[in-house]
């Protein structure tokens, strides 16, 4: 199998029942994205796959052939953190950090998916809803955090979104 | 090595972080662990690699009792990649262990006593092999009786032995408080069992080396720890080395070794290669811990006044047959009100079910759902506002033990919230404000969260780079110890945060308090406080003046008109051990932080429907070490709170005691959208009874009482008094007003 995994190709021989999540974890040794449950349902371990935001042990690794992987580890690093990852840390958007990595991949997907003018459960209206603080609720719904550092969370991405938001105004202009 | 060792049987009257001038204790400071963990590089303990690391994977028993005749794993044997079958019947531990025991726990899994219990571990070249080869174990065995269900078993219920407090306690007449008070209250509330349902996993790796065993772990007390894994593998205590550098959360589900502990370290020497297990997400629920269900009659008896002349607080839970360990659900009802007439009670009901053990705040987080709750239903009883009739039952000294409280500044607490949260503007008659489709309600209150100090060592050394080292077997579960005691370094030896570094979760390190009760910050970080004073000493010796004369900022000592670099007044490095243990001012104050809870919640008219729209706490906790991460911990207690007034509950099958829904989809832990914007405020105390650091306990004040805020708030909204929890919208449909 080959992917191309923060950047750089990978080769791998993988057993069939491997997840993408084990494949990361296990084979490459990309620790960063967490399994807390393995079936889908608490978002530890969300990836983005070809830019879209993905449950890694919901999938097997050999769907993935050719895909582009991006990880925690391809965000950012501790020395040069990605805007979210500064947020985080800036709102204390954690406490044992296990969930964290798969919160932040979660938020880089979720505001492109914003971005993109996708609707959510909670949106007033179908076409480019308003981005409120309940839509980001809404839409990181998927991501437990059993230390519930869900306000903090909430404060870190409305930071980033609205930095992002005048400077996309002025290119809009 | 100098050692300063203090035993708390005096007030510590000035604490030196008052007179610290680096100005970082307090502070909001970014956690220093953040960037790697937002990174994605922090290790926890199932991301070690090691060369020739086999993956174990526990099979377990698919019956609630019997006596196992045999295992047969040939079939999983003769799997290819598959090392060996491990099964130790004797060894394997029976179930978790509880917080701080030095003995291991009930060991020997021949007599199957849950469903789900570990009794054998396969070991594999991967994950996905031995997790198959586990199914292929035919485990066989006699059927014994069972005992699963709790109501029927409520009469054989036994008083177990003393726990964190006494089970039984009783004093004047309660009876005839009752039948004398001008208003009563006498409900019962019940409570579900609940999993601690932390995001990582429990989790081992074992290695065996010359040296003996070293085990990454997910546990929350290294050094206690230690102690229970070498008495289950009959090893001297030296031989046995924890790592537990990052723990994925705990809540108290991994205070004790759990069975994949003790599964990893035999499976390790007997295949003669390092091994990983990780627990899968079930297992979690079905063999580690859970907070006992509880059964719990409460009574108020009080005067006219609203006065209150009696408390009647008896408690039924459950736990496997012979775990004396039960939930302290009148834990606060000790000391919060007074009342002379008193009867506090435990008793324990044995049944074939998961262990029970501590969850966050074991005793208070149930216990205060219900005395809130009476409080509420008192207060309405008797036509006076719930904070008033918290004021006028606010003792001057602990009601049962006629000691005076350390500090005692719930009615602060109570005062400043209302003002903060608007309490005053409320509507005051229950299922009277709507708007569109949702009632509106608005509920507090109080919680408090005993205080306590364990034993604790650390380790603090200062190099020639004038940078510190911190070093203890302490752990951070998310607690941001490694923060807090940063800062504590930093501020009691002049240096800025990024020059002092620490090491935490290894037992090679001094022992440290672990994290658990809310002891961590106070007891670890006591011990940090004690070892940098000594070496402050060190250090003005070196300046040849008197410690009190020698003002460390930014690296620098200064005294007189000197101001020298620290690290040109170290040699090679100096070091010291500071060590705290608890003395006579744990017996001679009741000690505790409070706070007082306030929300809004809107439950919709039709549906039932429950939302927490609006939330304020205020607290008193002594110094509050960082105001960044206390408000955290603040907050991640409160909706544990929030969860279990209207989601938790781990549902027992009758059949069979299981956990039906052992997972987090169908086990409802709250969510983004389920939390509201959180005001959270800390007034200033200082509390010297507590330790050198005048600190509090925090990370369990949050969930008490947090529940009944949002239960008394439904009761403002709708009318519906709910005693059975969670709240969920079918306990509320039948009792909402007409639409």
């Amino acid at each position: 199998m080959h992917f191309t995994i923060n950047g750089q190709p990978h080769q791998a021989e993988v057993d069939i029942r491997t997840t993408l999540l084990d494949l990361l974890r296990e084979h490459l040794s990309l620790t960063g994205s967490k399994k807390g449950c393995d079936h889908g349902q608490c978002g530890a371990c969300t990836v983005l796959v070809n830019g879209r935001r993905i449950n890694s042990c919901l999938t097997l690794a050999v769907m993935h052939q050719d895909d582009e992987i991006v990880t925690i580890e391809g965000l950012g690093t501790p020395e040069k953190l990605h805007p979210l990852q500064a947020a985080f840390v800036k709102h204390d958007g954690f406490q044992c950090g296990y969930c964290t990595p798969g919160q932040i991949c979660s938020a880089v997907g979720m505001l492109d998916e914003v971005e993109k003018g996708w609707p959510s459960h909670v949106s007033a209206t179908l076409d480019d809803p308003d981005f409120t603080d309940d839509e980001i609720r809404e839409r990181m719904s998927g991501n437990l955090c059993r230390c519930s550092a869900y306000p903090n969370i909430v404060d870190a991405i409305r930071e980033v979104a609205d930095a992002k938001q005048p400077a996309q105004a002025e290119a809009a202009e | 090595m100098t050692t300063n060792a203090l035993r708390m049987d005096k007030p510590v009257e000035q604490s030196l972080l008052d007179s610290g001038v680096q100005g970082i204790i307090g502070k909001g400071i970014e956690r220093i662990d953040g960037p790697l963990k937002v990174a994605g590089q922090a290790t926890y303990s199932a991301e070690y690699d090691f060369p020739n690391l086999a993956y174990g994977f526990l099979v377990r028993a698919t019956f609630p009792a019997g006596k196992i005749s045999s295992i047969d794993a040939e079939g999983a044997k003769a799997m290819p990649g598959v090392v060996d079958v491990v099964v130790d019947l004797k060894t394997f531990i029976r179930n978790a262990q509880q917080g701080g025991e030095t003995e291991a726990p009930t060991q020997g899994v021949k007599d199957v006593a849950y469903f789900g219990e570990p009794v054998a571990i396969v070991v594999a070249e991967s994950y996905e092999i031995a997790r198959d080869a586990a199914q292929l174990v035919a485990v066989r065995y006699e059927p014994a009786e069972g005992v699963f269900t709790f109501d029927d078993h409520v009469d054989d219920a036994i008083k177990p032995p003393p726990g964190s407090m006494p089970p039984y306690h009783s004093q004047g007449d309660l009876d005839a408080a009752m039948a004398d008070a001008a208003f009563t209250i006498d409900n019962v509330w019940r409570t579900p069992s609940q999993n601690s349902a932390a995001m990582e996993p429990h989790a081992s790796i074992a290695l065996w080396d010359d040296d003996g065993l070293t085990l990454y772990g997910s546990l929350q007390m290294p050094s206690s720890d230690k102690q229970q894994l070498a008495k289950s593998l009959g090893e001297r205590q030296s031989k046995v080395r924890i790592v537990a550098r990052y723990i994925g959360g705990g809540f108290g589900s991994k205070l004790g070794i759990s069975p994949d502990t003790v599964a990893t370290a035999i499976a390790a020497k007997a295949v003669g290669r390092p091994v990983k297990t990780v627990m899968t997400r079930q297992q979690v629920f079905d063999a580690t811990v859970r907070r006992s269900n509880t059964q719990q009659r409460f009574r108020l008896a009080a005067d006219a006044d609203g006065k209150l002349t009696g408390i009647g607080h008896e408690t039924l839970c459950s736990n496997l047959p012979g775990e004396g360990y039960f939930e302290p659900a009148g834990q606060a009802t000790q000391f919060l009100y007074g009342g002379e007439n008193r009867i506090i009670k435990h008793d324990l009901v044995e049944l074939n079910r998961t262990l029970s053990g501590s969850m966050r705040a074991p005793g208070e987080a149930v216990g205060l759902l219900a005395q809130e709750n009476a409080m509420d239903e008192l207060a309405e009883q008797i036509g006076i506002d719930p904070i008033e009739l918290r004021r006028i039952n606010d003792p001057a000294q602990d009601p049962q033990k006629d000691i005076p409280y350390s500090t005692r500044s719930l009615t602060r607490c109570l005062d400043a919230g209302a003002k903060a949260f608007g309490w005053e503007q409320r509507n005051r008659t229950p299922g009277a404000k709507r708007e569109g489709d949702w009632l509106i309600g608005h509920g507090m209150a109080a919680t408090t969260r005993t205080n306590m100090l364990q034993p604790s060592e650390a380790a603090v050394s200062i190099g020639p780079d004038g940078r510190a080292l911190v070093e203890t077997d302490m752990t951070d579960i998310g607690t941001g110890t490694y923060t807090i005691l940063a800062q504590i370094a930093g501020e009691m030896l002049g240096l800025p945060i990024e020059r002092v570094a620490v090491h935490l979760g290894d037992t090679k390190s001094p022992p440290g308090a672990g994290s658990g009760g809310s002891w961590g910050a106070g007891s670890s970080g006591s011990s940090v406080y004690l070892a940098a004073q000594a070496l402050r000493e060190k250090l003005a010796k070196a300046m040849g003046v008197e410690a009190d004369d020698l003002t460390l900022k930014d690296g620098h000592a200064i005294a007189g008109n000197r101001r020298v670099a620290i690290g040109e007044l170290v040699g090679d490095g100096i070091t010291a051990t500071g060590s705290i243990e608890p003395g006579k001012q744990e017996k001679e104050t009741t000690q505790a932080s409070y706070g007082a809870h306030f929300c809004e919640v809107k439950v919709h008219a039709v549906t039932g429907e429950v939302r927490v729209t609006r939330w304020h706490s205020t607290f008193e906790a002594g110094r509050i070490l960082n105001q960044q991460t206390a408000r955290s911990q603040c907050i991640g207690g409160i909706v544990f709170g929030i969860g279990t007034a209207l989601t938790e509950e781990a549902v027992h099958d009758d059949r069979d005691g299981r956990i039906v829904n052992h997972d987090l989809v169908e086990y409802h832990v709250p969510v983004h959208a389920d939390i509201p914007h959180m005001d959270i405020v800390f007034l200033d105390e200082r509390d010297p009874h507590a330790n050198p650091l005048h600190a509090k306990g925090i990370g369990e004040l949050g969930i008490g009482g947090a529940g009944a805020a949002v239960t008394n708030a439904i009761y403002n909204a709708t009318g519906v008094r709910v005693r059975d929890y969670p709240a969920t919208l079918d306990k509320l449909l039948e009792g909402l007003p007409a639409v």
